[in-house]
């Protein structure tokens, strides 16, 4: 499917050789130490908690101790109403938070059995890209500035701030965003967005190019992250791995090309795949995905003009939501002025939307991986159950694994390709 | 194969034993007696190629018209990277004896999610490998997940590990619970005795 495959390179690997010599002689081993990592330490993306037995410069052991982020967040789900909830997914993976907030409405409105209008798919496309690009953008600064690139960090950064700008004009927050409803969008476009994303990507390739110079030339870089934490086709799937670091182990599986969802599948994009599995291919597929989210946005607004473009021209013709006047908010100049308006804000307000009896699942391809939302509902405005299934959670259980066998100095380089966060770890 | 086909093969494989089959919203849920789950899990991964084991979760139904069958559900996600289909396995578990076979030995993954659910909902998962708390501390003494365990918390203490207060929820934040009747679904201030709803 895609013709995007990473170079070899042949580095030498130092802990696999030294892993061979203890394997030959047993009697050099015998005393392990335990190294406590965390939960404060800088180079574990958040408060993860590693307690590593190492011997010598090898760990053998690792055990992740996480929870130091738990809310709550699935008791406090069956509290409130579908709505209330939307704001607390944006602290689940709180460096993507405008795609959380589609995985969680699209995932509310299977339930509902809402199919949305073009104009709110569009619209949420080019969100959910702007949050992968975001994430990525993190994802690779922080790694790259464990590994000793600082540099690269200033320049993600950078071009994150202008994210945030964008996240800004289009929702009113740059970082709690909770822009989607059940059924469509907060609000439609502001005049200045749809100017200010094109000027974005228009600057934003070269950005990227920079970028990867900067550390696939690095002979740091590559070397900490060649042959590095090596994750095999089949032990990614018997793990439950999924988004780049399932595809840096040579899967082809996109959500949104196998499922598509919210109109993936009118666009045309390539799904990069790594062929090793190390930290290197990890790091190459996400570079891809950015320059592949920038082709999306580019087809998604030229989409838009086809649906009311980038000042709705028409909003009676292109809705930003469904049309079910008990179940979505009227707009406010009709609650001011009309009884039955009235009625509805109210009970949606108070009482909820009617979902109705059923469970579902629905999985969306996050910049972490599937980030899924269980709902068993018993009907009425509240869920009976809500579990999260976030990918960080899965990437961490696999950590023990996974480290066993390298070196105490490759540990920050993997944590950084699994590209984890915490808060959707913990819930 | 569809999901629907996948459904009726393990049916038909394991004449004898009742199943439910359900589907909403083009999901297929299969309902079946807790101790086939591992055989059931087996066949699916080996014989129908569900080797993606998505997300185990659990489900309280105490105060429910479901109650009789068993207070707690745990849920299983498979899909398959062969057929790009997704089906759901549901076990319910009685309250007097929360056992249930563990899947770790077919999936990996399956780990942390049970030690997850035994954390928060206190099901406990025979020949698990390391059936610990995950989120909460150890030796905390409640399963919070469970309907009667209340929203804000309750007081525990273990001296130089951790303690936990009941958050401050008199007068709100105002809570509304999911309820057959719309005058049922009213937010009110969280102050739940089991019996409420009624």
């Amino acid at each position: 499917m895609s013709n995007f495959r990473t170079v070899e390179v042949v580095s030498p690997d130092a802990a696999r050789k030294v892993a061979a010599a203890i394997e030959e002689h047993p009697d050099l081993v015998d005393e392990k130490m335990i190294l406590n990592m965390g939960p404060q330490h800088p180079a574990t993306h958040g408060v993860l908690r590693l307690v590593l037995e190492i011997d010598g410069e090898i760990v053998s052991k690792c055990t992740a101790d996480i929870g130091y982020l738990h809310r709550g967040d699935e008791k406090i789900a069956e509290n409130m109403t579908y709505t209330q909830f939307i704001p607390y997914t944006d602290r689940l993976d709180y460096l993507a938070p405008l795609a959380n907030n589609v995985a969680y409405a699209c995932a509310v409105e299977k339930l509902m059995g809402y199919d949305i209008p073009e104009r709110a798919k569009i619209i949420r496309v080019i969100s959910c890209e702007m949050a992968r690009i975001s994430s990525h953008l993190l994802g690779l600064g922080a790694m790259s500035m464990d590994l000793g690139a600082m540099t690269v960090f200033i320049y993600t950064f950078n071009e994150r701030e202008k994210i945030y700008n964008l996240s800004e004009l289009l929702t009113g927050a740059r970082f709690t965003t909770s822009y989607t409803r059940i059924g469509g969008l907060s609000r439609d476009l502001h005049p200045e967005f749809i100017p200010a994303l094109k000027s974005f990507i228009g600057q934003f390739p070269p950005k990227i190019d920079e970028v990867e110079n900067l550390l696939s030339k690095n002979r740091i870089f590559v070397d900490r992250c060649k042959d590095i934490g090596v994750i095999t086709k089949e032990k990614a799937v018997n793990q439950g791995l999924t988004g780049v670091n399932l595809r840096g182990s040579g899967l082809d599986y996109d959500i949104r090309k196998a499922h598509p969802y919210i109109g993936y599948e009118n666009y045309e994009f390539e799904v990069p795949i790594g062929s090793v599995g190390d930290c290197y291919d990890r790091y190459k597929c996400r570079i891809e995905e950015m320059r592949q989210s920038v082709k999306i946005i580019e087809q998604a607004i030229k989409r838009l003009d086809s649906f009311g473009g980038g000042l709705n021209s028409d909003p009676d013709q292109f809705p930003i939501t469904v049309c079910d006047p008990k179940n979505i908010l009227p707009k406010k100049a009709d609650v001011l002025t009309k009884m039955e308006e009235l009625i509805n804000q109210f009970m949606i307000v108070t009482a909820g939307i009617d979902a109705p009896v059923g469970e579902i699942y629905f999985g969306a391809e996050n910049p972490k991986g599937e980030l899924g939302f269980y709902i068993n509902s018993r009907g009425g405005g509240v869920p009976h159950r809500m579990k999260i299934r976030s990918p960080s959670f899965v990437s961490i259980s696999f950590m023990d694994e996974l480290l066993r066998g390298y070196m105490v100095s490759d540990v920050p380089s993997i944590i950084g390709s699994l590209d984890i966060v915490m808060g959707e770890c913990d819930r | 194969m569809t999901n629907q086909e996948a459904a009726e093969k393990i049916m038909t494989q394991f004449t004898g034993s009742t199943f439910l089959c359900n589907e909403f919203r083009g999901e297929v849920t299969l309902e079946f007696d807790r101790g086939l789950i591992e055989d059931v899990c087996r066949y699916a991964k080996e014989e129908l190629g569900f080797s993606f084991l998505v997300d185990v979760s659990s489900v309280d139904n105490i105060e429910t018209k479901l109650e009789e069958k068993g207070r707690f559900e745990v849920v299983y996600e498979l899909y398959s990277y062969v057929d790009y289909i997704c089906l759901r396995l549901k076990i319910r578990v009685p309250e007097e004896n929360p056992l249930v076979k563990s899947v770790t030995s077919l999936w990996r993954g399956a780990d942390w999610h049970e030690r997850e659910i035994y954390d928060m909902m206190g099901i406990k998962f025979e020949n698990h490998p390391d059936l610990r708390r995950i989120l909460m501390w150890e030796g905390y003494p409640y399963f919070p997940l469970r309907k009667d365990f209340p929203l804000a918390g309750k007081p525990t203490e273990i001296p130089d590990v951790a303690f936990s207060q009941a958050a401050p929820l008199e007068g709100g934040p105002f809570v509304t619970r999911p309820a057959d009747h719309s005058y049922q679904r009213e937010p009110r201030p969280k102050t739940f005795q089991p019996g409420d709803m009624d």
